[in-house]
């Protein structure tokens, strides 16, 4: 009994103590990000403005320009980090992640379409956007799961993948028919966006992304004993009293519901699905119910990082998020990709 | 593998691939007479029909005072020959490399050959805008070189070994990386909308300059190719075979590389991204004459120039006047089938 308690403490402690870090780590990455962009501000310039005696325009940069973009990319690292790690629970693959199973690019064409012919101007299309993209998502997801079920052998892993890049493949092509319509500055505003911008530097994105992430990631969190039961095995799980069709569904929709309102706000970022939940598997272990909250603070921290990078190297002007994610991400998953063992 | 099915071993060393030789030669005549007519066609339909007399005129008894005759000569043919040239180039890739990487789902779009040599087009958009085209097409191949080598590199240092999954995921992910890296330099420089019409604007506005630096190029890659044929029907029945047979698997293998990128890097330089001809065609190549290369190359060449001309004549009237790229229009036909081959047996998931 001494050994399950002593046990049970580390799985306890050990998450919570990374959790924390991860969050010191992203006040840190925070005052740098502020102390290197356009315009700087000083760790104590950036204190002195949060108690409420910055100057006027020490309280614009702050609270209109930086914060909200660091907020977005904080929930869009968390939300992306979480529905991967549900996915690759999900599929038992690690290579699985919301980009490369195409999810992001039917979110992305949902969100295409949407402005190629309505604008994102208006203020009700702010809220429209991470619905379209639920759709997209949704759809993409569903193409993806209905083919690549074969009726006696359920669903097989590695064929998700390969449906998975099949599905990207022709959604970006429909892409591409639609973007080479658009006028040039449309035609850059979707370009960028697509590359994954944190363009959402406004509060009312924040606003349009924050309930998805508050229904969803805490659903995610109460349902992870069933991702780690669902592991198991199909016979044993239904054998616990677990029903596997429908609590695979619904984590399915949360994971699509998270993906596809990240990228409506923050573009195609890819691979941060992939990271967040590996490195929280080397730290904490497969238990889900410490996984899933460390990879979203990691995939918070690790979006924050990208962020800032994509700001600061180039100044003054910035390479999208995505793309660093992507650089970042990439050389990550070609590793792991060598690191894991054929079937 | 698939190719299992048709060897048998001669006493004598001689490796003996199943082929239909009388097949194989149907196909090259066959092909070659569509082939024709889907030039005539695609040079006569567009968004200014032109009668085929008006064709002939042109190529026989050309006078310049003609604009219909000028439009044939200056647009439409070097565009028409352009598709086939780089149709047969993409599929003879295609095929060389699910040869020697026995890899069913091998093409030059999947494995990132052709995001490397969009790199090496961005690179150059942005830093040597006037630079000529036969020194346009050399940094391609450094491109799709690098891709390659990444996909390949990191493929063949996981455990396990180079299956197709592994080749497949990689392509992805190395595809990722480099069309991150590209759009990067596209929105830095204010190129985008320039590298995505080149990218995906197939063969429009192929002109004759082009041309002359991408014939004798695709020429190479394909007498490479034959020249190798061969060899690459003993590869494709496995390293240890080839080796038992006293091929020096290694030479092979790097000379059927420098073809393909040779191959690859120069379509990509001309009509930008067109992934899947090279999935498609030695697949069907392979179900009519047989599991030789000797035959499945050149069948390829006739089939992938015949789907290229014809798709591209079809992008051109399904929505005129607009054009829609070639290369979506491909990928719609290509990823279903990607999807069945996925789904198949051969890939052994």
């Amino acid at each position: 009994m001494v050994d399950a308690s002593v046990k049970k403490k580390r799985v306890l402690s050990r998450p919570v103590w990374i959790m924390l870090s991860s969050l010191f780590l992203m006040i840190v990455v925070f005052l740098v990000s502020m102390d290197i962009g356009y315009i700087k501000l000083t760790p104590g310039e950036v204190f002195r403005t949060l108690i409420g005696e910055g100057t006027g325009k020490q309280n614009l940069i702050l609270f209109d320009f930086r914060l909200p973009r660091i907020v977005v990319s904080v929930l869009v690292g968390a939300g992306l980090a979480v529905s991967g790690t549900i996915l690759q629970g999900l599929s038992q693959n690690s290579l699985a992640d919301p980009g490369i199973l195409g999810i992001n690019a039917g979110a992305g064409l949902m969100v295409a379409i949407y402005i190629a012919f309505f604008s994102a101007e208006g203020g009700s299309s702010l809220f429209a956007l991470p619905f379209m993209a639920f759709i997209g998502s949704g759809a993409a997801a569903l193409a993806v799961y209905l083919l690549s079920y074969k009726k006696n052998e359920g669903l097989a892993p590695s064929r998700m993948l390969l449906v998975g890049v099949a599905v990207s493949a022709v959604i970006s092509a429909a892409m591409i028919v639609l973007t080479l319509r658009l006028d040039p500055e449309s035609y850059q505003f979707v370009a960028s966006w697509l590359a994954g911008s944190i363009w959402a530097s406004n509060w009312s994105f924040v606003v349009a992304l924050l309930p998805w992430i508050i229904v969803l990631l805490p659903y995610s969190f109460l349902r992870a004993h069933v991702l780690d039961i669902l592991n198991l095995g199909r016979p044993t799980a239904t054998s616990l009293g677990v029903h596997v069709e429908k609590e695979q569904l619904f984590l399915l929709a949360a994971a699509v519901g998270l993906a596809g309102s990240c990228v409506a706000v923050s573009g195609g970022i890819s691979f941060v699905g992939l990271i967040g939940p590996h490195l929280a598997k080397r730290l904490v272990g497969a238990e889900h119910r410490a996984l899933l909250p460390v990879s979203a603070f990691l995939g918070a921290l690790l979006l924050l990082i990208a962020d800032t990078i994509g700001r600061a190297v180039l100044q003054p002007s910035e390479i999208p998020t995505g793309i660093v994610v992507a650089m970042i991400g990439a050389p990550y998953f070609l590793y792991l990709l060598a690191k894991t063992s054929s079937r | 593998m698939r190719h299992s099915m048709g060897r048998s071993q001669q006493p004598h060393g001689e490796v003996h691939v199943k082929s239909r030789p009388l097949a194989a030669v149907a196909v090259i005549i066959g092909g070659l007479v569509v082939l024709a007519v889907g030039l005539a066609l695609s040079i006569s339909v567009g968004a200014a029909d032109i009668h085929l007399s008006t064709v002939w005129q042109a190529l026989f008894h050309f006078q310049s005072s003609q604009n219909a005759q000028r439009v044939v000569m200056d647009i439409r043919l070097p565009r028409a020959l352009g598709a086939a040239i780089v149709g047969a180039s993409l599929a003879v890739a295609g095929a060389i490399m699910q040869g020697i990487s026995r890899n069913p789902l091998a093409d030059s779009g999947l494995l990132g050959l052709n995001a490397g040599a969009a790199v090496a087009l961005a690179f150059c958009f942005a830093f040597f805008p006037k630079i000529p085209f036969i020194e346009l097409i050399f940094f391609c191949f450094a491109g799709s070189g690098l891709g390659a080598l990444l996909v390949f590199g990191f493929g063949s240092m996981a455990k396990g070994g180079l299956t197709p999954l592994k080749l497949t995921l990689a392509g992805a992910a190395v595809s990722a990386l480099l069309t991150a890296l590209s759009e990067g330099i596209a929105l830095y420089f204010h190129l985008s909308q320039d590298l995505a019409f080149w990218m995906l604007g197939g063969v429009a506005g192929t002109n004759w300059t082009q041309l002359k630096v991408l014939f004798p190029f695709a020429c190479a890659g394909i007498l490479v190719a034959l020249f190798l044929s061969k060899s690459i029907s003993v590869l494709s029945l496995g390293e240890s075979v080839a080796k038992g047979l006293g091929q020096r698997t290694l030479l092979v293998k790097i000379i059927s590389l420098i073809a393909v990128l040779v191959l690859a890097g120069s379509s990509v330089s001309v009509v930008g991204s067109v992934v899947f001809i090279g999935l498609i065609i030695p697949h069907v190549a392979r179900f009519l004459v047989g599991a030789s290369y000797s035959w499945i190359i050149p069948c390829s060449a006739v089939l992938g120039s015949i789907l290229l001309v014809y798709a591209d004549t079809a992008a051109r009237l399904v929505n005129p006047p607009y054009e829609t790229p070639v290369g979506a229009l491909i990928a719609l036909i290509g990823a279903p089938f990607f999807l069945y081959l996925a789904r198949g047996k051969k890939v052994g998931l």
